[in-house]
């Protein structure tokens, strides 16, 4: 007897992030795909960052969840294309990151590389980024690279609190 | 949490003796294989060893920020070489993986450019290093998401995403720094001389190159100039740094002829799979 795929979406979503338990897999965007083929469940996943260190944390805890489910034959498909980006985090994730202290991805702020449009100091402009405490925007970036690489670290010049920024890719 | 195998078990015999040992096909010169093998490795081992010189920052950094950020890029870059060279290793041949490529070669069978082995001096040079290579990576990134190969496509356009973030970084420290204090505008201007007689050789293409672009699997090294050289100019005239004159280019990283700064980073990075072969964990 085969679990239903819905029912297999929801116990990936019972799944916590590794490094910001807040939210989930399925939240986070990176589980693309759940297919049977014949006996066999194929889950695929898409890393975040290519050298993030909680990849095989992800498929470990997958692997996991779903043996303790009965799922006996199993398959876990990496997909690096189309390439993870930030717009598959979902809206009430956001929210949830904003509670707890990161502020959330702000979209079409991702870096391109068109270094002389995009660096602060050659031309003032940067994402304005709310501090997730107090919601104040007199915020700053400290650094492109925060606690993970998938976070920026800022400051906030209202309420002083340093926070992490998940920067837009 | 890692652990050594024990020398003495009969099983840690046979790791040692299967290390390495990973049916590698012996791939003629001039064929497109080894064509396409030199290529992978070419951008693979860049972002080896410079993931490897940046993370030797870990720990060593001015302030505390910049050791957390320095780290982030080194791991970016060594999630990269694992799917660059992973996809080598599958050029050459069956269950070649990433780790046999970085941990079993020898000095002259790399192929990175001679930039990115250059030693890390002070944190002014390295940030110079980085921002010289981010500004040629972005581009070649880029190009390569045209690659007729979709596999080199979709590798690029993973890393390229990352490298963009990387870029903007380096930019703004280079600018930071070269438009800082005297003390750390000196050190930017020496870095950046010290520096610049190694950038010429990413954009001095061999007949390699000319067949691989050929087949549109990757970009001519000369076309990406134009690109380097706006980045690289914008950057300098607002961090008041000035470019030497002098176009002369150190050559031979990409061919396998290295400076003995790479043989030193090998002894370090490669001791563990010496010392204990087949070590795993």
């Amino acid at each position: 007897m085969q679990a239903e795929t819905e029912q297999i979406w929801r116990w990936l979503s019972e799944i916590p992030d590794p490094e910001i338990p807040v939210i989930s897999l399925t939240d986070l965007g990176i589980i693309r795909d759940v297919d049977w083929q014949d006996d066999t469940l194929v889950v695929t996943v898409t890393p975040t960052y290519s050298g993030c260190p909680a990849t095989s944390v992800i498929n470990l805890e997958i692997e996991r969840k779903l043996r303790e489910n009965g799922i006996e034959r199993l398959v876990l498909k990496r997909q690096l294309s189309p390439p993870w980006t930030t717009d598959w985090i979902a809206t009430e994730a956001k929210e949830k990151l904003r509670s707890y202290g990161i502020a959330p991805p702000i979209d079409g702020t991702a870096a391109e590389g068109a270094v002389a449009g995009r660096v602060r100091r050659l031309t003032g402009a940067a994402p304005e980024v709310p501090c997730p405490r107090c919601g104040s925007a007199r915020t700053e970036c400290v650094s492109q690279f925060g606690s993970t690489p998938c976070k920026a670290a800022y400051r906030c010049r209202d309420c002083l609190e340093p926070f992490d920024y998940f920067k837009c890719i | 949490m890692p652990s050594l195998p024990d020398m003495m078990t009969p099983d840690a015999a046979a790791l040692a003796k299967a290390a390495g040992k990973g049916e590698a096909i012996p791939l003629a010169a001039g064929t497109p294989e080894h064509d396409l093998f030199t290529g992978l490795l070419r951008l693979g081992d860049n972002a080896l060893i410079l993931g490897h010189r940046v993370s030797e920052w870990c720990g060593h950094a001015p302030v505390l920020e910049e050791d957390i950020a320095l780290a982030n890029v080194a791991l970016d870059l060594i999630g990269q070489t694992q799917l660059w060279l992973g996809l080598a290793g599958t050029v050459q041949g069956r269950r070649r993986s990433a780790d046999d490529l970085a941990f079993l070669r020898d000095a002259w069978d790399f192929r990175n450019l001679l930039l990115v082995e250059r030693p890390n001096r002070d944190f002014g040079h390295t940030l110079m290093r980085q921002f010289l290579f981010d500004a040629w990576h972005q581009p070649v990134l880029k190009a390569l998401e045209e690659s007729t190969d979709p596999r080199i496509a979709e590798i690029a356009a993973k890393a390229g995403k990352e490298v963009a973030y990387h870029l903007e970084r380096s930019a703004d420290l280079v600018i930071r720094l070269g438009n800082g204090t005297e003390e750390s505008h000196a050190r930017m201007q020496d870095a950046l001389e010290r520096l610049w007689p190694y950038t010429g050789e990413a954009f001095i293409g061999d007949e390699i190159d000319a067949r691989l672009a050929e087949a549109g699997l990757m970009p001519r090294p000369e076309a990406l100039r134009p690109d380097w050289e706006a980045t690289v100019r914008a950057v300098l005239d607002e961090a008041t740094l000035h470019a030497p004159q002098d176009d002369f280019a150190q050559t031979g990283g990409r061919q396998g002829r290295h400076t003995e700064d790479l043989g030193h980073l090998l002894s370090t990075m490669q001791w563990l799979q010496r010392a204990y072969p087949g070590a795993a964990w």
